[in-house]
């Protein structure tokens, strides 16, 4: 007789059908209705509605019944919890039946069931569970107080749980021990302060090892996972807990250990690397790890994968088993890709050969990721053996031999990188690459392979037909394939300069003009502009020689890796993540290795970097492989010191239609005419209201009138006091109803200007008040040409809404203290300004005389290089420079007696750009800068 | 409804993009899992669980429920629905597995329902110190049988090269003793026999050992003793991996000789390296063949040979291999003149065998000492196996 004919029943009034069978007075009968339900809601049949009739057969002498509606308790209960409460009378009784595996089925369930009503019930009968004379209830018992700190942490700590628990430590029972270890570092965890609940004292631990010998296996796991969570006093400490886990690695459950090697890895930290005893567990760590690569495949996966943080951590434990990652043709497709990244790991010159014929061997599967994990793994062994790498290349020669589509692409993505570790070694192979152009049609490998063209642009000799072929489609191709081809087209011209003018004119024309991405077009003007101003600076920028890849790329950042080997065989070593990444709720108690202890009394100041402090240096993460191709810009620009005398080469000529007409553009045109700008700029520092003796403040300006800002009204200007600019604002509450929760936000503008902090305003500003507040701004946010240049967009937002204006940031805030510009430079550059960049103007009534100029501009940040006295006029000579690094020399004529000066300014800018749109103020700098500032008329 | 019936259809999205492992993660939590005949048996946590735990913890109800219903598929989940939900009741309480000894859980969860008058109590090594015997077990005849069975696992390179060999070796007992017996193993451990000085005896290096939970492992620590208190019936008392240099036992040579599009031919021989005296039984070598292959012919001296098409693999049968001996086998298929689109992997030769009587590593049981407080003298038999493992010969 099997139980399957419960799920079969009648469709119609079955409800109905049961209700009476579950209220007949046969026993039997009764139960096979019990039956019947449970099987309804197994399947997921709604069978609520009888929760009366099925409470009401709770009171049963037969045990079986009696589990099945307590079953049928915990799944409903939540949905009725009115009724819920009929069962609380016969659980208490129960809880106190004289058969103990009743009282511990009575409290388990109690436990279970999330309802505020019923768990006020449980805590009477749960401490006298907590003391029952029955072992079992005690271990149940011990287990509830954990089910019930899930529902209500508070009551557990009132009702003074805690401790009955931590007594429970010390019970004579090794399950009870067990599952009160369990219990407690599950609140542990929970606990909402962050910090332990309960202290673990040497006392205690040493209670635990005592348990860990006799409870099972699954006990044995509880107290290792809680011990690991403990930190030894001191180095001896730590040794003796170490001694006494030691064991359990021979035991056959692989949680068991994991467990043990968790705790084992953790407090090695703490002892002196050179001690016989850690080199003792070194050697003895290395056959269970081996031995766990025999569990069933889901073990083998968790076990590989914290292998690969043991590996990362102390790679001497598993140095000499390579063989055992060795893949088995009938792994699991998770397992085999673990082996392979640990067989990397490993990899070293003693062992490459058999790797390497391994690998080969991988290549030629037929799973398509294993394969191609495999080619990137040969990659990876040339670039960290460094005699490998011959064979390697030649092993990568021989799959691309193999035509198979993935293989190549993925053999050429890696021979990229082996080009950059080993420069100018195996170019010899171009040409076989070069074979194989027409099968790449994935991007990653498509940009590698036209980065390996541009980089051997000079021993390819139809590189630039190979180029051009890519040029074809460039609309079409992936970004990174884009600008690849770009930098590489710019390199071949670079190199060979005769004959490839028309490709660059085209290149660089399709980034910039044609194309909406945002980075390639602004990589096409810095090409441009570089080499349309300074061919020589290009070359040293394009061609600068590239630091070599690393060769660990992929190893785990030492905090972390020092925080996951805390939680060795957790999702978290699984996951390579902080729990705190997949774990909802508490930011948690990020875990972290122990300190060594005993270092610190020999040599005080050994101790400071804590855990990591034996951690080896490991590159950033920024030299990952994904990352190499952008390296052309991004990684070591070399800036030229300063472009002087050079400025008119022929490769404007070179480019110049092109450049002429985009100068052209922006120079000609009169843009955009003059908004809501304050009064000109020189004219405000000349001062008509003198009597300022610092920097000129301009006066505060309604920026949002009180209409349009629902009530709030803000006044601002900028000022700038000892290289800080600042966004000076006065903001009153002219509603009806006070503010709160003001934040600001800063458009992209031209200077990068951007909020150094939160703004601070009175929280709540009362009706009626006004307040005023000083926002220090930085200027490194992003860059983005604004029409007018120093038109600035502001959001301001409070709790009615958010509400948008523009302002003009005024133009000598941006004038740095660093605007001093050597007299000879100043000579120099002086002369070699090209005449466009030059302009002349005049400055009308100015009341001040020579000196009084040179000390009301230096004020303001511009500085006087020279004063000289020509023909009876006085002419000085100013330089200043903005935040962006552009220097503005001018020139100043001044006839005693005539308030109307004449005025000289020339621009260039000196330091290469860090921000890519600086290219851009070249073409309307000049124009700008009269127009907007100096506009006096 | 619930958690779970995101399980599937993220499983099949897994599948598909080929990324499957044994976790999967959604917004809620994580599904670990393992797959068992037609059935998934899932677990799912929102905590950073111990995972391994979870993983040894599935296995282990499929072995538990094994030991109560034969065979586990939905068929007879459905069948022992009410007994499987006492079970889970037993086997794990709030997620922390409790009682996983399917003797000790038969003696209270039973299939055949409880007689209502007499209730049943909990055994008393639900919470003993030994929580895998129960007390007051009697036997007429007391006796315990040792199996000692070793596995090889070889992995041998299209050139004839030995990657990776390894013993991997268990002890299985069959105890039928009365009472609370204590035994004592003692086994040719190198180790030992260094630290009592008997260094020059034949002794074995065991690599790696794991003991069932009955052994005492800081005895073992401490002093090399195998001291346990055994479980009743049939258990694993441990197991010892080493890795050999050893000559491996059966070899294989192979040819194979491809003509595209027309025939494929195969010579294999088998060699077997071990003592003349000793004898392999039941060897098998499963050759595989490609999926498009037809018209079998096959030729040998010795044994049998079967083409099975479903499995696309030969098998070549020998009853009895003794040591000292070279077996040869030829076979032919042809092959369609339209060949395939699908690339076919190289599956490895692989090799079965048992040789009884015989262990690779040399092991040896010196002694099972009994000891029981009424003093009765029980019989300890031993019997020596060695096996294949995972015995892979990749082939070109």
């Amino acid at each position: 007789m099997t139980d399957s004919k419960y799920f079969t029943t009648t469709k119609k009034g079955e409800i109905f059908e049961l209700k009476s069978e579950l209220n007949s007075d046969k026993k039997e009968k009764k139960r096979e209705a019990v039956k019947k339900v449970i099987a309804s809601m197994t399947v997921g049949k709604d069978v609520s509605a009888l929760f009366p009739d099925v409470v009401n057969c709770m009171q049963t002498d037969n045990l079986e019944l009696k589990k099945l509606v307590y079953l049928y308790l915990m799944n409903y209960a939540k949905s009725q919890p009115d009724m819920a409460i009929m069962a609380v009378n016969t659980f208490v009784k129960d809880c106190e039946d004289a058969n103990p595996l009743i009282r511990a089925l009575a409290v388990r369930t109690m436990g279970c069931i999330r309802v505020d009503k019923i768990t006020e019930y449980l805590c009477e009968p749960l401490r006298k569970c907590l003391k029952d004379e029955d072992p079992y209830v005690r271990k149940t018992a011990a287990v509830c107080v954990a089910k019930l700190y899930d529902i209500n942490s508070q009551l557990v700590e009132d009702q003074g749980f805690l401790d009955q628990l931590k007594d429970l430590l010390s019970d004579s029972n090794p399950m009870v021990v067990a599952n009160a270890v369990a219990a407690l570092s599950e609140m542990n965890d929970a606990s909402q302060s962050g910090s332990p609940l309960i202290e673990m004292n040497a006392q205690t631990i040493n209670k635990l090892l005592t348990a860990l010998n006799e409870c099972t296996e699954w006990g044995q796991v509880f107290i290792l996972d809680s011990l690991a969570n403990y930190s030894p006093k001191d180095d001896r400490e730590a040794q003796s807990i170490c001694e006494r886990i030691t064991p359990r690695l021979a035991h056959a459950n692989a949680a068991v250990v994991l467990s043990a090697v968790k705790v084992l890895m953790k407090f090695m930290e703490m002892l002196s690397s050179d001690s016989d005893f850690v080199s003792m567990l070194t050697k003895k760590l290395a056959p269970p790890l081996v031995t766990l690569l025999s569990s069933e495949p889901e073990v083998q996966y968790v076990a590989l994968r914290n292998i690969n943080l043991i590996v990362q951590k102390r790679p001497d434990i598993l140095k000499h088993e390579m063989k055992v990652f060795f893949v088995k043709y009938n792994d699991p497709i998770y397992v085999k890709l673990e082996k392979l990244d640990i067989m990397i790991r490993l990899a070293s010159q003693a062992n490459i050969a058999q790797v390497l014929s391994e690998l080969k061997e991988y290549a030629t599967e037929v799973d398509v990721d294993f394969v191609r994990k495999a080619v990137r793994a040969i990659g990876r062994c040339a670039i960290k053996v460094e005699q490998s790498a011959e064979r390697c290349v030649s092993t990568l020669l021989d799959l691309i031999h193999t035509k198979v589509n993935y293989v190549v692409q993925e053999a050429i993505v890696v021979i990229k990188d082996i080009f950059r570790k080993y420069p100018n070694k195996y170019e010899s192979i171009i040409s076989t690459l070069c074979e194989n152009l027409d099968t790449l049609d994935e991007p990653e490998a498509r940009a590698s392979m036209i980065w390996i063209i541009g980089e051997y642009a000079e021993r390819i000799d139809n590189a630039d037909e190979l180029l051009e072929s890519f040029l074809e489609g460039f609309h079409d191709e992936n970004t990174q394939v884009q600008l690849q081809l770009l930098t590489a087209i710019v390199k071949l011209f670079l190199k060979r300069p005769t004959d490839t003018q028309e490709l660059v004119q085209q290149v660089l024309s399709l980034a910039t003009q044609d194309s909406d991405n945002p980075d390639l077009r602004d990589r096409g003007f810095i090409y441009w502009r570089l080499l349309s101003t300074d061919p020589a600076a290009a070359k040293e920028v394009v061609l600068a020689e590239k630091p070599l890849i690393s060769e660990e790329t992929d190893l785990l950042e030492p905090t972390l890796l020092d925080e996951l080997i805390c939680h060795i065989s957790s999702l978290a070593s699984v996951y390579h993540k902080p729990p705190s990444a997949f774990v909802e709720g508490r930011a948690g108690l990020r875990k972290s290795l122990p300190a060594r202890s005993q270092e610190a009394v020999h040599e005080p100041n050994a101790n400071q970097s804590g855990g990591g402090a034996t951690a080896t240096v490991i590159p950033s993460q920024d030299s990952l492989i994904g990352d190499l191709l952008s390296m052309d810009i991004g990684g070591p620009t070399v800036a030229p010191n300063s472009v002087t005398s050079q400025q008119q080469s022929a490769a404007v000529d070179l480019l110049g239609g092109g450049l002429d007409s985009l100068t052209m553009n922006n120079s000609t045109s009169p843009s955009g005419g003059p908004s809501q700008s304050t009064t000109g700029l020189l004219g405000d520092i000349f001062g008509f209201s003198s009597a300022q003796s610092s920097m000129y403040i301009p006066p505060k300006t309604v920026w949002l009138p009180a209409d349009r800002g629902k009530g709030c009204e803000i006044w601002g200007s900028f000022s700038r006091k000892n290289g800080q600019i600042s966004m000076d604002m006065t903001i009153s509450n002219k509603a009806m109803q006070p503010m709160a929760g003001f934040a600001v936000q800063l458009n992209k503008n031209s200077f990068g200007v951007t909020p150094a902090r939160a703004l601070q305003v009175l929280n709540p500003l009362p009706v009626g008040v006004s307040h005023e507040t000083s926002l220090p701004l930085l200027i490194t946010g992003p860059v983005q040409r604004m029409e007018p240049l120093n038109n600035l967009q502001v959001a301001v937002k409070n709790n009615i809404d958010v509400f948008y204006f523009a302002c003009m940031i005024p133009m000598h805030v941006l004038f740095t203290e660093d605007g001093q510009m050597d007299k000879r430079v100043f000579l120099a550059t002086w002369k070699d300004i090209p005449a466009q960049n030059e302009v002349q103007y005049t400055l009308n009534n100015v009341q001040l005389n020579a000196d009084g100029v040179v000390q009301r501009m230096q004020q303001n940040n511009v500085f006087t290089i020279a004063k000289r006295n020509v023909e009876g006029q006085d002419m000085l000579y100013q330089s200043l420079k903005l935040s962006n690094g552009i220097w503005v020399l001018n020139e100043l004529k001044i006839q005693p007696g005539n308030p109307n000066f004449t005025v000289s300014f020339c621009t260039f800018y000196a330091v290469l750009p860090h921000h890519i749109c600086t290219t851009k103020y070249l073409f309307f700098f000049n124009n700008w800068l009269f127009l907007k500032i100096f506009k006096l008329n | 409804m619930g958690v779970i019936e995101k399980f599937m259809p993220l499983l099949m999205e897994k599948e598909e993009e080929g990324l499957l492992t044994p976790l999967l993660q959604t917004t809620d939590c994580t599904f670990a899992y393992i797959k068992y005949n037609n059935l998934y048996i899932v677990s799912t946590t929102k905590k950073n669980a111990n995972i391994a735990l979870v993983f040894v913890f599935l296995h282990k109800i499929v072995q538990v429920m094994t030991e109560y219903f034969k065979e586990i598929e939905e068929e007879s989940i459905r069948d022992n629905f009410v007994v499987i939900y006492e079970l889970m009741d037993e086997l794990l309480d709030f997620g922390y597995p409790q009682t996983t000894d399917s003797k000790i859980l038969q003696e209270y969860i039973t299939q055949e329902g409880h007689k209502l008058e007499i209730q049943p109590r909990i055994p008393m090594a639900v919470t003993n110190a030994v929580s895998w015997r129960s007390e007051g077990i009697k036997y007429r005849k007391n006796e315990v049988f040792l199996d000692v069975i070793e596995s090889v696992n070889l992995l041998a390179n299209a050139n004839g090269n030995v990657l990776r060999s390894e013993i991997v070796g268990a002890i299985k007992m069959r105890v039928y003793l009365s009472g609370m017996p204590e035994l004592r193993l003692g086994l040719n451990d190198k180790v030992l026999f260094e630290s009592t000085g008997r260094g020059k005896s034949k002794s074995v290096e065991l690599e790696d050992v794991k003991f069932h939970q009955c052994v005492r492992l800081s005895r073992f620590e401490n002093d090399r003793t195998i001291s346990f208190i055994p479980p009743d019936g049939e258990f694993e008392l441990m197991s010892y991996r080493l890795n050999t240099h050893v000559k491996p036992l059966i070899w294989i040579e192979s040819v194979i000789e491809r003509h595209a599009h027309s025939r494929v031919e195969y010579m294999i021989k088998a060699k077997s390296q071990f003592k003349r005296r000793s004898t392999a039984n039941n060897v098998e070598v499963v050759v595989p063949v490609p999926a498009d292959a037809d018209s079998p012919k096959f030729k040998t001296t010795v044994g049998s040979v079967k083409y099975a098409p479903e499995q696309n693999a030969i098998t070549w049968s020998i009853k009895s291999f003794p040591g000292g001996k070279e077996y040869l086998m030829r076979a032919h298929f042809g092959l369609p003149s339209v060949v395939c689109e699908d690339t076919e992997g190289k599956p490895p030769i692989q090799v079965k065998f048992e040789i009884p009587y015989f262990t690779t590593s040399g092991i040896q049981v010196r002694y099972l000492k009994i000891i029981e407080k009424s003093g009765y003298q029980a019989l300890p038999w031993v019997r020596y196996i060695t096996q294949n493992g995972d015995y892979q010969l990749r082939t070109n």
